[in-house]
This record gives C-alpha cells, sequence and structure tokens, in this order.
C-alpha cells in the first residue's frame, strides 16, 4: 500500500514536507510518486542558495523511461541538498520520506499551513 | 478507453504477480512487477519471462505462400529454404521504401510460413497480406487461439527444456524454430541481446506454463524491462525508431534487404535502390551519455556550430551500462568521429556517436571508461 505518513504536509504535485527548524522544511517526493516513476536513475537537485516560488519546477527526477519535473511546495531560499542522492538515486524508491529527502528551504510558515494535510493528500490521489 | 483495451489471456496471472499494467498498442501489459531494474538485471544475469501476447502469430500457407512473402518482404524467404524451422527478420515495405512494418518469418514446411506480428499493425498488415493475394492460392489464419511468452537470459533455454521435457532445446540454433505437438511452437528468437526462447502456445495452455516457468527459476518481467534490455541490445522498436517515413538504410536495417536475385521484385525495391544510388539523407546511430544526461525520445543533436542534425527517437537510462544511451536519427555527414551533443532541458551534453548494440553477448561493446565522453 502505498504509505502517507500522518505528521507530513503534502502537494498537489505529490511533494512531501517536513518542518526542521524554525522556518526550514525538507522536501521530498511521496511513495505514490515514486510508484508512478519506476526506478529512479539521477536526480537532477536544485542549487543551493537559489531562490525558488512555491509551485516552480526547481528539479528534475529521471527514471529509467522517464524524465519528470521537481516542483518545489514552498517559496524561499535552498539551504540544503542531499547530495548523497547522486550515488544513491534508488533511495528515492527505498525510502521516499527518509534517506531519499531532496532538498531543504527556508520559507513562511503560513505558505506550509496552505498544504494539504495527509487525509486531503491520500483522497487527491484516489481520484 | 481502458475497456476498449485487450487483454492476454496471462491477464489475471499479472495481477497475481504484482503487475503495474499499461496500456501498450491497445493491450493491457504489464509493464514492471515492482522493479524494471531487477527485471532487467534478472535477464542479462539469468532469466525472465515476458508475456508478449499482444505480439500476433499469423500463419500463411499455400502453392503460392512463397511468392507472395518473396514480394511482401525486403528479406528473401528463399534464404530459408534449405531447413524448415529456419527464421528471419524482415521489413515490409511500401512502394516509396517506406517501413510498413518489421517481423519475424518462420519457415515451418514447404508451402507454410508463419509470421509474428507487431501489435499495432497486426490488423493492417493482415488485411493488406490479403489483399496482395488476391487471386492467388494463399490461405491466411491468424493464430488468435495463440499466445507467446518471450523467455530470455543466459539460463532461459536451460530453464525452459527442464520445464517442458525438450532435451532437444540445447542444440537448437539462434534464429531456428521446432513444433512440439499441434500446440507449441517455439523458436530461438527474442528481443533482448540474450539467448532465450520464444514460446507461442495455446491461451488455455499459458497460466499453467508461467507459473512453472517462474517455479523453475524464471522471473517475470515488464515492458518496462523489455524496453530497456532491447534499446542497449540496438534493436529497433517499430513506432518508435522508425516507421513510414523512414526507409531500411535510414534504420540501420540495411542489411536485412536482400537485393542479390536480380529477378525479384519485391514491394519498396525500386526505392531502396534508387536511396542506395545517392545514399541515405540520414542513419541511425547510437549515443553513449554520462549518467546524468539521459536521452528522451525526440531530444535534438546538436553539431559544435549549434546546428541542429538530427533527434534522439529512443532514449533510456541503461541499466547494464550504468549511462544514458540512445538510438538517433542523424544527418548523413554525422559519423563516428563527429562530434555532437545533446541538448538536454538548458544543458548540451557531449555524445560519442556509436555503432549499434551496445550490449553484445553479455558485455558492453563500448567499455565505459571509453564509452563516456570526457
Amino acid at each position: 500500500m502505498t504509505q502517507i505518513p500522518a505528521s507530513l504536509r503534502y502537494s498537489s504535485t505529490h511533494e512531501w514536507v517536513a518542518p526542521r527548524d524554525a522556518g526550514r522544511y525538507r522536501v521530498g517526493i511521496t511513495d505514490h510518486a515514486q510508484e508512478l516513476l519506476g526506478d529512479v536513475v539521477y536526480v537532477e537537485m536544485p542549487q543551493l542558495g537559489q531562490e525558488v516560488r512555491a509551485e516552480g519546477a526547481c528539479g528534475v527526477v529521471e527514471s529509467v523511461k522517464a524524465a519528470s519535473d521537481l516542483y518545489t511546495p514552498l517559496s524561499g531560499k535552498i539551504v540544503a541538498v542531499n547530495e548523497a542522492l547522486n550515488d544513491n538515486p534508488q533511495w528515492l524508491n527505498e525510502a521516499p520520506y527518509d534517506k531519499g529527502w531532496i532538498f531543504e528551504i527556508e520559507a513562511e510558515e503560513s505558505e506550509y499551513a496552505k498544504l494539504l494535510d495527509a487525509a486531503a493528500y491520500e483522497k487527491s490521489i484516489a481520484g | 478507453m481502458t475497456a476498449a483495451l485487450q487483454r492476454t489471456a496471462l491477464y489475471d496471472w499479472h495481477l497475481a504477480q504484482g503487475a503495474r499494467m499499461s496500456p501498450f498498442a491497445g493491450w493491457e501489459m504489464p509493464l514492471h512487477y515492482g522493479s524494471q531494474l531487477q527485471e532487467h538485471q534478472a535477464v542479462r544475469q539469468n532469466a525472465g519471462i515476458f508475456d508478449v501476447s499482444h505480439m500476433r502469430p499469423l500463419d500463411i500457407s499455400g502453392p503460392d505462400a512463397r511468392a507472395l512473402l518473396r514480394r511482401a518482404l525486403a528479406n528473401d524467404v528463399a534464404r530459408l529454404d534449405r531447413e524448415p524451422g529456419r527464421a528471419l527478420y524482415t521489413c515490409m515495405l511500401q512502394e516509396d521504401g517506406g517501413i510498413l512494418d518489421d517481423l519475424i518469418v518462420y519457415f515451418l514446411a514447404p508451402e507454410r510460413y508463419r509470421v509474428v506480428l507487431n501489435a499495432a499493425g497486426a490488423g493492417a498488415d493482415t488485411a493488406y497480406l490479403r489483399q496482395l493475394a488476391a487471386g492467388k492460392a494463399v490461405s491466411f489464419q491468424p493464430r488468435d487461439d495463440w499466445g507467446i511468452l518471450a523467455c530470455q537470459g543466459p539460463r532461459a533455454v536451460e530453464l525452459v527444456a527442464g520445464v517442458l521435457g525438450l532435451a532437444e532445446l540445447a542444440a537448437l540454433r539462434s534464429f531456428r524454430s521446432l513444433s512440439a505437438g499441434t500446440d507449441l511452437f517455439i523458436a530461438r528468437t527474442g528481443y533482448t541481446g540474450e539467448d532465450g526462447v520464444e514460446i507461442l502456445t495455446s491461451n488455455a495452455a499459458l497460466p499453467a506454463l508461467a507459473d512453472a516457468l517462474v517455479a523453475a527459476g524464471l522471473r517475470p518481467a515488464g515492458l518496462a524491462a523489455r524496453d530497456s534490455l532491447r534499446l542497449e541490445a540496438g534493436l529497433n522498436l517499430y513506432g518508435q525508431d522508425m516507421g513510414p517515413e523512414d526507409s531500411p538504410d535510414r534504420s540501420h536495417l540495411g542489411w536485412t534487404v536482400d537485393l542479390r536475385d536480380p529477378e525479384r521484385q519485391f514491394i519498396g525495391r525500386a526505392a531502396v535502390e534508387a536511396e542506395r544510388r545517392v545514399g541515405p539523407r540520414q542513419r541511425l546511430w547510437g549515443l553513449l551519455l554520462p549518467r546524468d544526461a539521459i536521452p528522451r525520445a525526440g531530444y535534438r543533436v546538436v553539431d559544435t556550430a549549434g546546428q541542429p542534425v538530427g533527434r534522439v527517437q529512443s532514449g533510456s537510462f541503461a541499466p547494464s551500462l550504468g549511462q544514458g544511451i540512445a538510438l538517433a536519427r542523424l544527418d548523413a555527414a554525422i559519423g563516428s568521429d563527429s562530434s555532437v551533443f545533446l541538448q538536454i532541458r538548458q544543458r548540451q551534453v557531449p555524445a560519442r556517436v556509436v555503432e549499434p548494440p551496445f550490449w553484445r553477448h553479455g558485455r558492453a561493446v563500448y567499455p565505459t571508461q571509453e564509452g563516456v565522453p570526457q
């Protein structure tokens, strides 16, 4: 079954968001997204320090067969990227909510609060 | 949409095996059973089974069957005369030399042939051949009562021989086939670049056979792995790498056109000969790319001046090679010593132009250290 941890928030484009320290959020793709993509072989991540706007494309996830845009659910500055994915892109499949995180962003709490909760995300992918 | 898709006799079997199903050429087929990469590696290292029942066998027989196929096909079925069981790969061309479809034809016995047609073209191809045969002594029998299991990988033949109790399979040579009873036909052919067989048998027998093969150690593999395997093996996919606009010489398939018998006026011959007189304006080449530059169909290829010189037809990450590979149709001026670049989003990445295949006889044709452009 697709996992949708209740502790996270979600975007309609299948990213998850987890609050870290104050004003800092970790982002990855959902279990549902990695199932759709199939085996991930390369992740083109955003640049450290890059300013991004919510719902804008900020990277690419390449599976064996297809390239899919990665969207940021929040506006702000990229403050960390998961460099380990360069050597372990399969972590997006194996542990999408854990080792497979993609980037961290400094953003406004008010934007975070507007994201989908687990129940709403589950409903959005059921339809 | 979904209701209109056809299902093979193994549809329920696929679901029980955990398949993710996907529409393909009018059929609902297994894309993968969890991991395309693991299925790909299973075929390279051990053995996998693919349901390819969307491909359609058509039996063609009668006193004029041989003459019909010598006219309809660009390769020459006269090559098969020496021995029943022989098979060959061929294109079926339009008068203008464009490729109508590609197929394998098997010589069963004098006046009896079997072709296996691509899913998308099977209906049109059959109608076309019937029309070509009008007034001739040829009969057609589409084998809708049969499905096809492709068993591929270095251990596939040994495992299949055990399951079927057919020790003689070990001695069956490449592009040879045998019939074992009225409802079992086995050919040493495939679409993965590995050794293996394709088993044609009745729909009713397929689920039990698939179960027995899995129990013997063959891993179910889906269309996704089939695609990455065939691309590594440099095997074209009809509708992707070539179509009605493309001649064999523009599709790295010139070797399949047999011009040796000057009397044989097969359809498309004049166009092929005319193109050979001036040389094809494009050719299909392989491209090798670094791991972080995965080519996709439609990506542009440019020269050092940034001018377009062609486009990617098929592209993927190559699991056995750990890098990006593509089949690309490039201008005739481009060759294996040319410097070209793949346009990937905002980047231009140097690509190495090579002759397909990328993978052969269990190893990389172009070892990685020299394959990845610096």
